[in-house]
């Protein structure tokens, strides 16, 4: 379980929230809302530990996450605003590449499966030919093969996707969240899923 | 541990061979620039065989800064880094990974060509050998110190400037050993003294740099 405590976040000499408190239950979601500038990312990136909240803590299973370094990495998955990917190698290679980063041994099979999945080209089209879409997808093909990862931190995953990706990227919420996993994440319109709880940082 | 180290390496070495000309455009200056000087001095042995040593570390020097500033600015521009600080491997470990990464392509390549350039300077071919050693030795504690300052530079405007200054102070004793073990050599009193000095100056900045580059780097992404 996901708990922050009084949680406040200054960025450039301006607060953008104060006393802000939430938990995260295994098998729920949790969406932050609010508008362009409101802090959406930076939660975000308090909760996941890049960055560190100018008062209040985070805790992962009742411990503090500064105090478990790695082992708190290794139960999260978190793509953040920029996708990730690097434009000179493929598809294939960047999935294998950040999920061997993450601690997870991807066969070359499971690869390929899971960019079909999400329909990427799997061939030597370097990434920087796709569009952004594509591109997109390319990251989000992580979150098929990080079933094991209780935690998922998402900021904006819906962006560039059409109707069809949605679709796919609501499904695996769906099973993710089945299966007992946690996932935050952050969007500035409804996505029409249903979330456990939103936090709006207005 | 060593699989996150492996496929950092695997990763850097593919990008490099994708963008062969990056790889090529900091050889090619070392290249140039260690051909421009008995152009520009003119063809006197004695003045060139003496200058030899202090002109080719040099050399190596700019090259290893002019591939530094993209060390970590394109990983940390498309969101790997974060990935990368995000890893289940210590960071550390990620920071020594890279620095061994850019020392495979800027710092090798130079330490192999090396003996070649030397024939322009009218070497004695006996100094090669402690010429490349010097070299192999020394630049990959450039790498490592380098990516100290690359990591604490990142995202700064005008960073490729503020890195030159903060890092070529540093590079001064590396050079002045380096280039020594060659000199005392063609003085014949044997380099096996700086050589020494520089592996344990390898091994101390191998301990500590990737400690020092992943607190830069936590810093440089908050």
């Amino acid at each position: 379980m996901l708990e922050a405590t009084n949680l406040e976040c200054e960025r450039g000499g301006r607060e953008l929230f104060r006393s802000l408190s939430l938990a995260v239950k295994p098998g729920e979601a949790l969406r932050i809302a609010g508008a362009n500038g409101s802090g959406k990312t930076s939660l975000l990136r308090i909760l996941c530990g890049l960055l560190s909240p100018s008062a209040g803590e985070v805790r992962w299973q009742g411990s503090r996450i500064q105090s478990l370094k790695e082992e708190y990495a290794s139960q999260l998955v978190y793509l953040g605003h920029a996708a990730a990917v690097k434009d000179d190698l493929t598809a294939a290679e960047n999935l294998f590449i950040s999920c061997s980063l993450a601690g997870i041994a991807l066969r070359a099979d499971a690869v390929k499966q899971a960019l079909e999945r999400f329909g990427v080209p799997a061939g030597a089209t370097p990434v920087r030919k796709l569009s952004q879409g594509q591109r997109r997808r390319a990251a989000l093909a992580r979150l098929s093969v990080s079933e094991t990862v209780p935690l998922w931190l998402l900021d904006e995953p819906f962006s560039n996707l059409d109707a069809r990706g949605i679709e796919l990227l609501k499904d695996l919420f769906v099973r993710q969240l089945a299966r007992g996993g946690s996932i935050v994440f952050s969007t500035h319109q409804d996505p029409g899923i249903a979330a456990t709880q939103v936090v709006d940082l207005g | 541990m060593f699989a996150a180290a492996r496929c950092v390496v695997y990763r850097d070495l593919l990008l490099a061979l994708r963008r062969r000309s990056d790889v090529a455009t900091a050889l090619l200056f070392f290249v140039i620039v260690t051909s421009l000087f008995p152009l520009g001095i003119g063809a006197e042995p004695n003045l060139l065989r003496a200058i030899a040593p202090g002109v080719i570390w040099v050399s190596a020097l700019l090259s290893s800064l002019l591939s530094l500033r993209r060390l970590f600015e394109a990983d940390h521009d498309d969101g790997t880094l974060e990935q990368m600080l995000l890893g289940a491997a210590p960071l550390g470990v990620v920071a020594a990974a890279k620095a061994f990464a850019h020392w495979l392509v800027s710092g090798l390549p130079i330490a192999v060509i090396a003996p070649l350039i030397a024939l322009q300077y009218d070497l004695a071919a006996q100094l090669f050998g402690v010429l490349a050693l010097s070299l192999l030795l020394g630049t990959p504690v450039l790498s490592l110190i380098g990516a100290i300052g690359a990591a604490l530079t990142l995202g700064l405007r005008g960073g490729g400037v503020l890195l030159s200054l903060l890092v070529l102070p540093l590079y001064v004793p590396v050079l002045i050993i380096g280039a020594g073990a060659v000199e005392m050599a063609a003085a014949g009193l044997g380099g096996g003294g700086q050589l020494l000095l520089l592996a344990a100056m390898l091994v101390v900045a191998a301990a500590f740099a990737p400690w020092a580059i992943s607190a830069g780097l936590r810093i440089s992404l908050e």
